[in-house]
Parts: C-alpha cells; structure tokens; sequence
C-alpha cells in the first residue's frame, strides 16, 4: 500500500424521487458544498476532483466537464469514471488512489444521479449485448429476478425471508434523515405489493431516486490536520468479471462479491469478519440479493444467510447490523448509491452517524454491485492501517 | 514521483468503419499486443483501466462489453469515461500507490456506429445551447474563429497543419487518411463550419489501443526497452462556451506548467524531442503548441510556417500524422502516448525523428479543449 488515506468529510443531499427544484449541477453542488462544510475545507483546498454517474440515465454527455461549477473542479484535475451500479463505489477507490498515489493531498469524489429525468429500466436494457441479451434481460429488474428464483429453489428461501430485508431497511431508514423512503413497511405489506417480475415485488426492489453524495479523501497529514476522528481506508477491492448476463457463475456464494471480500479480509488480516467488522453498508438490489448475498461476505456459511437475518444479528442492536442508513431499498440514486455505502460506513466508524450510530463501530464494510454482477468492496476503520 | 515506464503498446490500424469486429475484437486485439509487445502474459498484468463511453458505444456501462477481452477476469480494474490520456493517468496512480505492479490500460472507439453531431451535442446544455446545434465542428468552429480573430491567425496557416501531418500519415501504418495535399486542396475543401473546412477536420474512425505501465522493478525485469513516465498533469476549464475566452487555451497552459515543474524543463521548444498533441482540427495544433508553450501567445501560425514542427525540425509535431489522420475518439489521447512510446523507443520506421530522447503526448476532453492531459514521457 501507498499513502495513508482517510475520509475527512462527506455530504449528501436530502434523497426524493423527484427533486424538481434543483437542475443535476445544483444537486451536485448541494452534496459538495455539505462535505466541504463537513471537512470545514473551501472549495480552493481540494486538489481534483473525481465524479461519476451513468450517462443514459440524464443524457449528458461528458458529465466531469458539464458539471464543473457544482463540483467545484475550475482549473484543477478532474476526472470521470463509470462502471453502472458499481459506480459509487468506482468513484471512492477513484478517490481513495488519487491520494494513495501520493499526486493528491485533497481530493473530492462525488457521485450522483437524477433518476426522475430518465426512464431508468430503458437506459439499463442497454447494458446488454445488443444481439444477444438485451431481447431477454430487460433493465436491471429481469436479472435479479432470474437470481432469486435460483436463490428460492437453490436454498429453499421463501419469499417471506426474503420480505424480512426490506422490512429492516425501511425501518432503519426512518432514522436517516437523508433517505428517500422513510416509512415503516411489513412483511404482509412486501408480499401484498405489485409484482414486477416473479419473484420480486414493488416493495422488495430499490426505488429509483434523484440525489448526490460527495465524500473527501485526504492524505495521512493532512487528514490528521482536518478531522477529530479521520475515517481510514483500510483495503479496497473490484471484480468486474462478466461481460454476459448468461455467463454469471451461479453456483456456490455471489462470486465477485465473495473474492473482493476474500481479497480484502486476506490483506487485511481478517480472519473473522462476523466478530471483526462492527457494521456493513451492503448494496443491496433487491431483497432477495440482500438476503443471499450476506454469504458471500464471509460471515457465515454457504446458504445460512437467512438464519442471520431471521435471527435479528444484522439489525440496527445485533451481532453484525447490515445498513443503518436503510440501505438502498430505501435510496437509490444510482451513481451515487456506492458511494452512500462508502460515507456511511465512514460515518459509522468517525462515530458521525447521528440516530443511526452503531454504537462503538470500529471497522466497516461498504459494497457495491453494478454492471454485470459485479462488486466493489472497501474496508473502512477508525484505527490507522498499518 | 516513483518511476513508471511503459512496457507495452498495441494499436489497430485506424479505419472510417470496421464493420467486422466487434469493441471486443478490437479490444483483444490491441491487449494482445500490447502484451506480446512487452513479452509478458495476461498473468502479469495484476489490474486494468479500461476506457469507454456510453454515447460512443449506444450502451449503459460500455466497459461491459470488453470485459472479457480486456482480459481482467478476476483482477482489480476499472473504467474511465474520457480521452485515454485521462485512463493512463488512472492507470498510472494505481502503481504509484503501491497497490500494483502493472496496469493495462485500453481504450476503443467506433466512430462509424454512431451519429457524431447528436453524440457530441449532448455535450451542451440540454436548455440553451443544444437547440442551437451546436456539435463538435460547430463549437470548434467558434474557437477557431475567434483564436483567428485575436491574433490573426490565417486559414493558410491552419491548413498547413493539415498538409503536414497528412503527409506525415503515410509513414504511419496505422493511420487512416495518408495523403500529398497543399494549402489550395484544404482551402477549397468542403466547409463544414465556418472557418472550419473538410480538410481542417479530423475523420470519423473504428479502433482501439492499448499500453502497459509497470513499476520499476517490473519494467526492468521483462524490458529492455522501457519509456519512463517523466511528468503528468490534467486541468479543467468552465464548461460555458461563452465563460471561456475560447482563444485561451488556459487549462492547457496550468497542466503544462506543472508537467514541465514535474519533469524539470525549462524550453519545451528546445528539450523535447518530438510531440503528438490532440489536434481534432487544424487549428487546434496552432493553438495548442501555444498552451504548450513551444511559441509564445497568438504565434502559433509562425511556429508552423517557420517549419520546426516537421519531422525534420527543431520540435517535430505529429509525425504520426496525428489526430487529423485517424480520430477514434477516447482512443486518440492514448494513441499519441503510443506513439512518443514507439518514438523515445526508435522503433518509428519512416515517421521516427531522428535521436528522439525526451516526448510529449496530450490529450483533451470535452468541448474546445475544456481539459487537457499532458505526458512527458523519456526514453
């Protein structure tokens, strides 16, 4: 590893399904100007800037130039990076290696989308091949419910154990004052809801959402100048394996999730990360993806996710809670949800997380998932890396 | 900054449509050689940078498509969306930060798939300045006009770059558009936006290129001809056209001075050897030697017209032919970062100046040059 690299602040905007009032530059300005204040830095002390989203989703061309007076980046290095859902989360390890480069002290990295401006589900069918998958796998919706009904028949899940996540989600959210959907929902209210695609209902897939999040980066000295308690980047991790939604390796545990995790843990000398992390900011897309998935973490065997979550051990008081901020079933502005994770498990280990603190929370993860089952992983601490 | 060189490079050959193959088979054919170029296996490469563009592509996460054939399966990667000059920085961080030994970092275009006005339009605002049609060319055409208005810049001028850099084009096997023109073929050619004629404009174009960047120990374990990373820096300008004065290159002029502080030149003219800037019209190498200080301010036209800019002069620009000769947007950036590799290697054939040792490759993103990328790389 390079530099030391801390998060010293973060901003995000209070997340609507529609933020009429305010065009993409303005939304992204609001969630700057938040973690410039949260920083307590001025636009003039950050050294480049790193932004993301996707493209089809507002239909700006070249959104790193297009948006330069909301993200504060005039006469300085900035940069445009993308990978779909991963996208957030691409942003921050973006972020994080502009500093660990040792070329940048300051850097802001922010993520955002204005979902209201597009019809998501026809931007994301263009994802797939054109000749082969995009007449089959249509949006982001068909994928994932292709998934859970392997998940349901695999490991004998229902739709009710699935419905348990959303519920969580949701109620954890009703804490965070910056989430989109901030009502108590129960289980008979997940099962009773529309469905979109067997087996996934309204109520158990993210919604879409118009928000940005921002979050600074800092080198180890200049992070022990800004912050009380700099929240540092222990491991970060990418796979982006698939080029084909029918190549997705769909046996044993969610596979690029489960190898960044792997690579993560192993450099970081994590042998138990049920006991060892305090919090997880997970990118949940679905119910049932929160639900499976939780195995690919590590933190517990192959198919016993849903005694964990049926047992209360990833509520908000139990043995390892999964998404405090609600997660994004609760929030979802696409290229800006990854990198939610990311300032909320720095938040939760700076002790900054308000209602929703984990109390004590030392060691976070925050994932991502985009593109064609991908995953980004990064290990956040309160404690400087070695 | 801990020494980085490039220890590989693959280009395809530049083409107004490659209608059989695929961004895949472009990207695996460069991947290929590039690694083939530095005699290494996929196995040694331990991350990848691609480069891509959703408009370009006509796809939501257009890196999807090349996964595969970036041969990143089950490494660390990631995607910029910009010049390829943008993605090699990237590239370049990740070994800096210890994290990497090697980086491969590709970039494709095909040009020919989709509509360039409606592609580069959606770089405007979506409210006051797309209705208008304003495109590349068009918005180029503004620039150039009032670079030509402010210090007298003639279209003679800017055509020579035009017949220099596509005669030089003959000697490059992978160019595009190789040809003996002069100054009356350019000023007769099509207008397409006035100033801006035919002859000005770089062309539509399929391709794709990639290069290897390797931490020291690496690049001297499996090259014994490596070109080492001297200096980078990148800069952003306002994205308002009219927030600009667009015959400023200002963006270009701040990543300059921090390269040359990087690399420790004083007399670009003088210290480099040989260059490969992003010149999508005529103008734009007039106006961009300018911000890279090789003339002073408005003397652009004289730099070109004393002859030092050609392959036998003092600072040779684009012998490749440049951007003018093949303009597979994305890839272009990085293209020239092959190209001053192939130079500072001598491996150039009949585009390679004569005892080239230090280079400069650029880049630039959005409209008018809203940013610029600029490499010193030395052999």
């Amino acid at each position: 590893m390079g530099q030391r690299v801390a998060i010293v602040g973060t901003g995000q905007t209070h997340h609507r399904s529609s933020r009429k009032d305010v065009n993409g530059v303005e939304l992204i300005q609001e969630a700057t100007s938040r973690a410039l204040e949260d920083a307590g830095l001025r636009r003039e002390d950050i050294d480049a800037v790193v932004i993301g989203n996707m493209d089809h989703f507002e239909g700006i061309n070249y959104v790193d130039m297009w948006s330069i007076d909301g993200n504060g980046g005039l006469h300085k290095p900035v940069m445009k990076v993308t990978t779909g859902g991963t996208t957030g989360t691409t942003v921050a390890i973006a972020g994080y290696y502009h500093v660990a480069s040792g070329l940048f002290d300051t850097v802001l990295a922010i993520g955002w989308e204005k979902n209201s401006e597009s019809d998501t589900t026809a931007a994301i069918i263009t994802c797939a091949d054109p000749y082969w998958e995009r007449p089959t796998f249509g949006g982001a919706v068909a994928g994932l419910a292709t998934a859970a009904c392997e998940y349901m028949h695999r490991y004998g899940i229902t739709e009710r154990d699935a419905a348990l996540v959303a519920v969580r989600d949701r109620k954890n959210a009703i804490k965070n004052p910056y989430a989109h959907l901030r009502k108590q929902i129960t289980v008979e209210e997940v099962l009773g809801s529309p469905i979109l695609a067997y087996p996934i209902k309204l109520l158990d897939i993210c919604p879409r959402t118009d928000g940005a999040c921002a979050v600074i980066f800092a080198s180890e000295d200049k992070a022990k100048k800004i912050a009380d308690k700099p929240a540092w980047v222990h491991q970060v991790s990418s796979r982006h394996n698939y080029t084909f939604l029918t190549d997705i390796e769909r046996s044993g545990r969610m596979p690029t999730l489960y190898e960044a995790c792997m690579e993560v843990y192993k450099n970081a000398g994590i042998r138990d990360p049920l006991h060892e992390l305090d919090v997880i900011e997970m990118y949940t897309p679905s119910s049932f993806a929160g639900l499976v998935w939780i195995d690919a973490l590590g933190v517990c065997d192959e198919g016993e996710a849903v005694k964990l979550v049926s047992d209360g051990a990833t509520e908000m008081g139990g043995e390892l809670p999964i998404n405090p901020s609600g997660g994004v079933i609760s929030t979802n502005c696409i290229g800006a949800t990854g990198l939610i994770r990311v300032a909320e498990a720095a938040m939760q280990v700076s002790g900054r997380a308000g209602e929703h603190q984990i109390e004590g929370a030392k060691l976070a993860l925050a994932t991502g998932f985009g593109g064609c089952s991908w995953s980004d992983v990064l290990l956040i601490g309160s404690a400087k890396p070695n | 900054m801990e020494r980085v060189a490039i220890i590989g490079i693959g280009q395809t050959k530049y083409e107004r449509e490659k209608r059989g193959e695929t961004f895949a088979d472009l990207v695996f054919e460069v991947v290929t050689k590039a690694l083939n170029d530095a005699k290494i296996g996929i196995e040694d490469i331990d991350n990848v940078v691609t480069v891509s563009n959703d408009f370009w592509d006509g796809r939501t996460i257009s890196s999807m498509a090349v996964t595969e054939a970036c041969g990143s399966y089950g490494k660390n990667v990631s995607t910029v969306e910009g010049d390829g000059t943008f993605g090699a920085f990237y590239g370049l961080m990740r070994i800096l930060s210890g994290s990497f030994r090697s980086t491969l970092v590709v970039s494709h275009c095909k040009g020919s798939e989709g509509s360039n006005h409606l592609i580069t339009n959606a770089i405007f605002n979506p409210i006051y300045e797309r209705a208008i049609g304003l495109d590349s060319i068009s918005s180029s055409a503004l620039q150039a006009r009032r670079y030509m208005e402010k210090y007298g810049i003639t279209e003679e001028q800017c055509a020579l770059a035009s017949v220099k850099n596509h005669k030089n084009a003959k000697d490059n096997p992978f160019s595009q558009i190789a040809m003996d023109i002069c100054v009356e073929d350019v000023m007769n050619s099509k207008a397409l936006s006035d100033p801006i004629k035919l002859l000005d404009s770089s062309p539509i174009s399929d391709g794709a290129c990639a290069i290897i960047l390797a931490d020291e120990r690496m690049a001297k374990r499996v090259t014994t001809r490596p070109v080492w990373v001297k200096g980078v820096s990148h800069s952003a300008d306002a994205y308002n056209l009219g927030d600009r004065d667009l015959a400023e290159p200002d963006a270009l002029i701040r990543a300059a001075q921090k390269v040359y502080d990087m690399a420790g030149i004083q007399e670009p003219l003088r210290e480099i050897d040989v260059a490969e800037i992003y010149d999508a019209f005529s103008y734009q190498e007039l106006l961009w030697s300018e911000g890279l200080g090789f003339c002073e301010r408005g003397k652009g036209g004289r730099l070109i017209e004393s002859g030092k800019t050609t392959k036998e002069g003092m600072l040779p620009i684009n012998p490749s032919g440049g951007v003018l000769s093949a303009h597979p947007v994305l890839v272009a950036g990085l293209a020239r970062i092959a190209e001053i590799t192939i130079q500072l290697r001598g491996e150039g054939n009949g585009r390679q100046v004569d005892g080239a040792k230090i280079g400069l490759a650029h880049g630039i993103n959005g409209a008018c040059g809203q940013a610029h990328c600029v490499w010193i790389l030395e052999s």
